[in-house]
């Protein structure tokens, strides 16, 4: 068994008097993809912000790829993408991909080829050149995802990255997903699109400031004595 | 390493907007084409200047100086008269031979050095002439005299020469002032301060708003995903906004000699290094400030609180009759070194390496707020 790519133990997380993680235990181990889902306002953003060092944890220990976080040459190794589309908007698409390759020290000679690899997965090739200002929303989300996959990072933490995508791009982004994952890469990623939540390895439902189911989806179903994550998502919510 | 790819991202950010760059290249301009309108306008003002019992020959002289007046008066009790009521601008008085008496209604400082040159240039030129008119008359004089004396005693005629030159009259002239006193040259004073305001004012303003914009449109968080240092993103913009606020700076400083005709006694390039020096410490200054503002318009409520209070405080106005607490602030104001040092070049030609301790407290200044913003970076990644 590998050493796990993200391991959170009893995460505590407070913002003034208001706790928004009580207790958040979770791993992502290399090939594996692993879907956090709960209501908005759970807290999900949190836990991924904390699992970065950009929030400091009240308790608890937040370990990536085996190291204490926050910790900083770390952050090359990993792939985020936030929830919001943060871009230069008065910069093309390649500026910007070239930009935050720069500052993830992707290799000047491998520049090229990142950019139109990324730029092919999420179907941009045809507007990198294009002012992101002019960029749809969709457009924008996409463009941020293949930032994130520069620089082909060992873990990829996405905050709701298929917000405003259409359905077949989606399936597309999926597959290639599935591909990394295949290729031992560790994903943790946020939704609300619950079908979405089928696709992952195991779903964590964060409600209250825990985690109140953990597994992989046909097994949450059986646990919860229902058809879909959907309907355990809501199952879950009423009792709590 | 990162802190250029960070700055030739800024600048090419830069380059697009258009307004912004319009902002800190032509604002400035503008506003030292309005003052040089103001303050020219009244440099071409003509004055009436009065005299009392002044020589005929040096009041001509006077009158034909550009846009000077001369009015005759009997008494300098008439003229003082004349003077309270505004109806002359200076009362020249020939007190005895050669000695003059001036007094200056000093309301306005380009009104009372055009008096004091004109009335300077009339008595050089009437000087000459009377020189020359007597030197005429005097040998005139002697020759007659070597000649009538030749007749009586040869021997005597031969110790009498001819003299010499004679030094010129020693003209002494002594002045008054109705209003404030000799250094209410007030535009020149202040011309050296307003320079360094304005490139303070604009680069502290523009740096501010940018990384203010980079952070509320959560690209800041985006970059401190990387692995890029909280310090080499500080560098980065300290070296972007550094080249525009050098551009911005030999702009200003260029402006302020052509338009504004401020002679400078000391080289160009120090006072451009002053400025530059000042550039750099306000772009550190904006960007800290931008830590605590929470949108664009909260950056600008720092202006009435942080940018205009150092015009104050450093210099424009004397403060040396204030309250010593008063004085303290302007210790504190990074303008007060660099306007005192720009006044040093300025006005009295003196050299960067004898202004050692503005130029040092200007740089601790920079190295503080340089500091300080590394580590305010803190508060958005903890590493
Ligand atoms: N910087 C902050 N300061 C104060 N409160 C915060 C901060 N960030 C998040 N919160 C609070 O923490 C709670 C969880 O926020 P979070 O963004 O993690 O939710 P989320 O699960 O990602 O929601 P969504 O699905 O809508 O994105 C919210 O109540 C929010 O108000
Ligand atoms: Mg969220």
């Amino acid at each position: 068994m590998t050493e796990p790519l993200i391991a959170l133990k009893h995460l505590q997380k407070r913002f003034g008097k208001q706790t928004v993680l009580a207790d958040v235990s979770l791993t992502v181990a290399g090939g594996e993809i692993l879907g956090l889902i709960g209501p908005s306002g759970a807290g999900k953003s949190t836990v991924i912000k904390t699992a970065l060092g950009m929030e400091v944890a009240d308790g608890g220990s937040a370990a990536v790829l085996n190291t204490q976080m926050p910790n900083r040459q770390l952050l090359g190794r990993i792939g985020y993408m936030a929830q919001d589309d943060a871009l230069y908007e008065a910069l093309s698409a390649e500026e910007n991909l070239r930009f935050f390759g720069r500052m993830k020290g992707v290799a000047k000679a491998d520049m090229a080829t990142e950019i139109a690899h990324v730029a092919a997965v999420v179907d941009l090739t045809p507007d990198l050149k294009k002012a992101v200002s002019g960029y749809s929303g969709g457009m924008k989300r996409r463009l941020s995802l293949a930032i994130a996959l520069l620089g082909d990072p060992e873990l990829l933490i996405l905050d709701e990255p298929t917000v405003g995508i259409d359905p077949a791009l989606r399936r597309k982004i999926w597959g290639e997903l599935h591909k990394l994952r295949d290729a031992g890469r560790g994903i943790l990623i946020t939704t609300h699109v619950m079908d979405e939540a089928e696709l992952v390895d195991d779903v964590a439902l964060l409600l209250g400031g825990k985690v109140m189911a953990y597994g992989a989806p046909s097994m949450l179903e059986a646990q919860y004595d229902v058809q879909t994550i959907e309907q355990v998502f809501l199952k879950a919510e009423g009792v709590a | 390493m990162r802190s250029i790819y960070i700055a030739r991202r800024v600048i090419s950010e830069l380059v697009r907007d258009k307004r912004t760059l319009a902002m800190m290249f032509v604002a400035p301009v503008l506003i030292m084409f309005l003052m040089k309108l103001i303050f020219t306008q009244s440099a071409t003002t003509s004055v009436t200047v009065a005299t009392v019992g002044v020589d005929g020959q040096v009041r001509s002289a006077l009158n034909d100086v550009k846009h000077v007046t001369v009015q005759k008066r009997a008494t300098n009790h008439s003229a003082q008269k004349a003077l309270k009521a505004q109806k002359v601008d200076a009362v020249i008085h020939e007190t005895s031979a050669n000695h003059y008496t001036v007094t200056y209604a000093n309301t306005d400082a380009t009104k009372t050095s055009l008096v004091k040159v004109g009335f300077n240039a009339a008595l050089t030129a009437n000087g000459i002439k009377t020189l020359k008119q007597t030197t005429t008359k005097l040998s005139q004089t002697v020759t007659q005299m070597a000649a009538t004396l030749a007749k009586v005693s040869p021997q005597a005629a031969a110790i009498l020469k001819a003299p010499q030159a004679k030094p010129a009259a020693s003209t002494k002239i002594t002045n008054h002032y109705q209003y404030g006193d000799k250094d209410t040259g007030f535009f020149d004073k202040i011309v050296p301060i307003l320079m360094g305001f304005f490139v303070f004012f604009f680069v502290f303003l523009i740096s501010g708003m940018a990384l203010l914009k980079e952070r509320t449109t959560g690209t800041l968080d985006r970059l401190l995903a990387t692995p890029v240092r909280r310090g080499e993103i500080v560098l980065g913009y300290m070296l972007s906004y550094g080249i525009l606020a050098l551009i911005q700076t030999v702009i200003i400083v260029l402006c302020t000699v052509g338009f504004m005709g401020v002679e400078i006694t000391g080289t160009l390039a120090a006072v451009m290094v002053i400025n530059f020096l000042l550039a750099l410490v306000a772009l550190a200054f904006g960007i800290l400030m931008s830590t605590l503002a929470q949108s664009e318009f909260q950056m600008m409520q720092f202006i009435p609180i942080i940018v205009i209070p150092q015009v104050f405080f450093s210099g424009i106005v004397p403060l040396d009759s204030l309250a010593s607490w008063v004085k303290d602030i302007s210790y504190v104001l990074p303008l007060t070194y660099a306007g005192n040092a720009m006044t040093q070049i300025i006005m009295y030609g003196t050299k960067l390496s004898g202004l050692g301790l503005d130029i040092g407290v200007l740089l601790l200044f920079l190295l503080v707020l340089t500091a300080l913003n590394v580590r305010g970076m803190r508060r958005y990644r903890k590493v």
